[in-house]
């Protein structure tokens, strides 16, 4: 008898576990799906078959020349988010301490958020000279506001009471950001990650036209040089795969991190 | 059946203290929640502060604590300033605050080890006080709890747990059994006047019950809102029961104008 129910209970997690699988990959298969039937009443430059991307996917992945090329794109995404990072959390704790570099910086920064990448790139290549330094240049300035920004917000929302708590017990500065600051601030800094890491994917392949002899931006530029759908599709999803992977690894530092928090019944 | 100060210098001192939230042009204009306020309290006291809800009783915690300024007044705790000379008063002063304010981001134990570690001591000996005092409050076997998981008034225990674990010498109790059932409001009463006693600790007792105000403190203060003190009544031993029922009718007729 428990032993039916249990065997019982495990085909059901196998069930539910099936049906997670389904839920998460139901979107894209409808998407490759759409693209797929497209595909068979336009010629293969304006939609290739799905078959085609998936071999050219597998020769980027397989060819070390090819991959490095993706490798070299993520690292200009990470190195312009750490560096936009480092600087909005000087800026946001300045903006945070001081009225007067409030009343300052706030403005400069919404108006540099009005700039488009593509202005940047033209302002880096005026004023620079290394290409690596134009790209980091142009990450980091185009997403440095919203840094700055949701760390202010971070910062504002710290819980006042919590924060008066922590304070009665005199701590050291360092210990006050370490217990205080830090832990509060935690979840709307990978939130930030999450949204700029969106946007930098967007961004770099812009900022790679300022002259990359690699990267995935200037292979873009080559497939439409040649015409090749395929191959601009295939480029575009490691670009893809990588932002899909790299949120994956913030989901898990989440999901580690917030373990403390308290799960209700009621869904929102 | 006014109070005489056990030791020479009091331990904490309001001099014509008042407090004013607000500013003249903001649209809810000025409000004066502690006005010229004089008060001493000897070292070793244990005073019970009673007033009705909204009559100033956290503000002049506040001010005690050093989380806030005077608008006018001074101050004094220990002859220093709480508020300009704050991080003196390091390992000094505990508090419990009105809620249980506890980290949720730390566990029952990890909470009740934050005081602890401003003072750098030991994590072995942390622990080890910690656990104690959680033991102490009847919440052995919740240590490792995360503060969701806990009930109110357990939330409530493990934050007294928390300023009772770094012994400070001056203890702030904002209504800290008000969460809490009668009878385990009782008993806590009864270990809290006992340590304080004991180890000749200031206690500062907020609260809105004449009982708990009578059952605690060697003197009780009342005040009225905008915070004045109404009576400061000294009980010592030898208030008789009777003289003890005509100082709680004196108060409640008091507090209910
Ligand atoms: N930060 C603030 N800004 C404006 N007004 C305030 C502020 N803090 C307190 N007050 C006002 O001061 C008055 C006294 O508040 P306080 O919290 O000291 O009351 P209390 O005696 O502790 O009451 P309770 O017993 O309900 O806790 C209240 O009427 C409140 O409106
Ligand atoms: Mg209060």
């Amino acid at each position: 008898m428990a032993a039916t129910s249990e065997s019982g209970l495990e085909s059901w997690r196998l069930v539910g576990f099936g049906r997670r699988i389904l839920m998460g990959v139901a979107p894209f298969a409808a998407i490759a799906a759409v693209w797929q039937f497209a595909s068979l009443f336009f010629p293969g430059y304006l939609f290739p078959s799905l078959v085609d991307v998936f071999w050219r996917c597998l020769a980027i992945l397989t060819d070390w020349s090819a991959f490095s090329d993706v490798l070299a794109t993520a690292g200009r995404i990470l190195a312009g988010l750490a560096g936009a990072f480092v600087f909005g959390c000087l800026l946001g704790f300045l903006i945070v301490q001081s009225r007067l570099a409030d009343r300052f910086l706030s403005p400069v920064l919404i108006f540099f958020q009005g700039i488009p990448a593509l202005s940047w790139v033209v302002f880096a290549i005026i004023w620079f000279h290394g290409v690596e330094f134009r790209i980091l240049f142009i990450m980091v300035v185009t997403t440095l506001p919203a840094f700055t920004f949701q760390v202010v917000g971070a910062l504002r929302a710290m819980p006042k009471d919590l924060l008066e708590m922590v304070m009665s017990f005199r701590p050291s500065r360092l210990k006050f950001f370490r217990m205080m600051v830090l832990p509060s601030v935690l979840p709307e800094i990978l939130t930030a990650w999450k949204v700029n890491l969106g946007n930098a994917s967007r961004v770099v392949v812009v900022a790679e036209l300022v002259g990359a002899s690699g990267g995935v931006g200037y292979q873009l530029l080559q497939q439409q040089q040649l015409f090749d759908m395929a191959g601009a599709l295939a480029w575009t999803l490691q670009l893809v795969f990588f932002v899909l992977l790299f949120q994956w690894v913030l989901t898990l530092i989440e999901t580690f991190a917030f373990r403390y928090r308290a799960v209700s019944e009621r869904a929102l | 059946m006014t109070s005489k100060d056990q030791a020479s210098a009091p331990e904490i001192r309001f001099d014509r203290v008042s407090k004013v939230f607000g500013s003249p042009d903001a649209p809810s204009g000025v409000f004066r929640a502690v006005d010229d306020l004089s008060l001493d309290i000897g070292r070793g006291q244990l005073v019970a502060l009673l007033g009705k809800t909204g009559c100033g009783k956290s503000t002049m915690f506040n001010m005690i604590a050093g989380l806030s300024e005077p608008s006018e007044g001074t101050v004094l705790v220990s002859g220093q300033n709480p508020f300009r000379n704050f991080d003196w008063f390091r390992g000094k002063i505990a508090i419990v605050f009105q809620n249980d304010r506890l980290l949720p981001w730390r566990t029952a134990i990890q909470n009740v080890e934050l005081g602890l570690e401003m003072l750098d001591i030991p994590k072995a000996e942390r622990r080890d006080t910690a656990k104690q005092w959680l033991s102490k409050l009847g919440l052995a076997g919740h240590e490792d709890d995360y503060p969701h998981a806990l009930s109110g008034g357990m939330r409530q225990r493990v934050s007294i747990a928390r300023a009772f674990a770094t012994n400070a010498e001056l203890l702030l109790c904002d209504e800290p059994f008000s969460a809490l059932d009668e009878i385990t409001a009782q008993k806590l009463r009864t270990e809290f006047a006992r340590l304080v006693r004991e180890n000749g600790k200031t206690a500062v007792f907020i609260t809105h019950s004449i009982n708990e105000a009578f059952d605690i403190g060697d003197r009780i203060v009342v005040l009225k809102r905008p915070a004045r003190i109404a009576h400061d009544i000294a009980m010592s031993a030898d208030v008789d029961l009777e003289e003890r029922e005509k100082i709680r009718e004196t108060i409640r007729a008091s507090l209910s104008q």
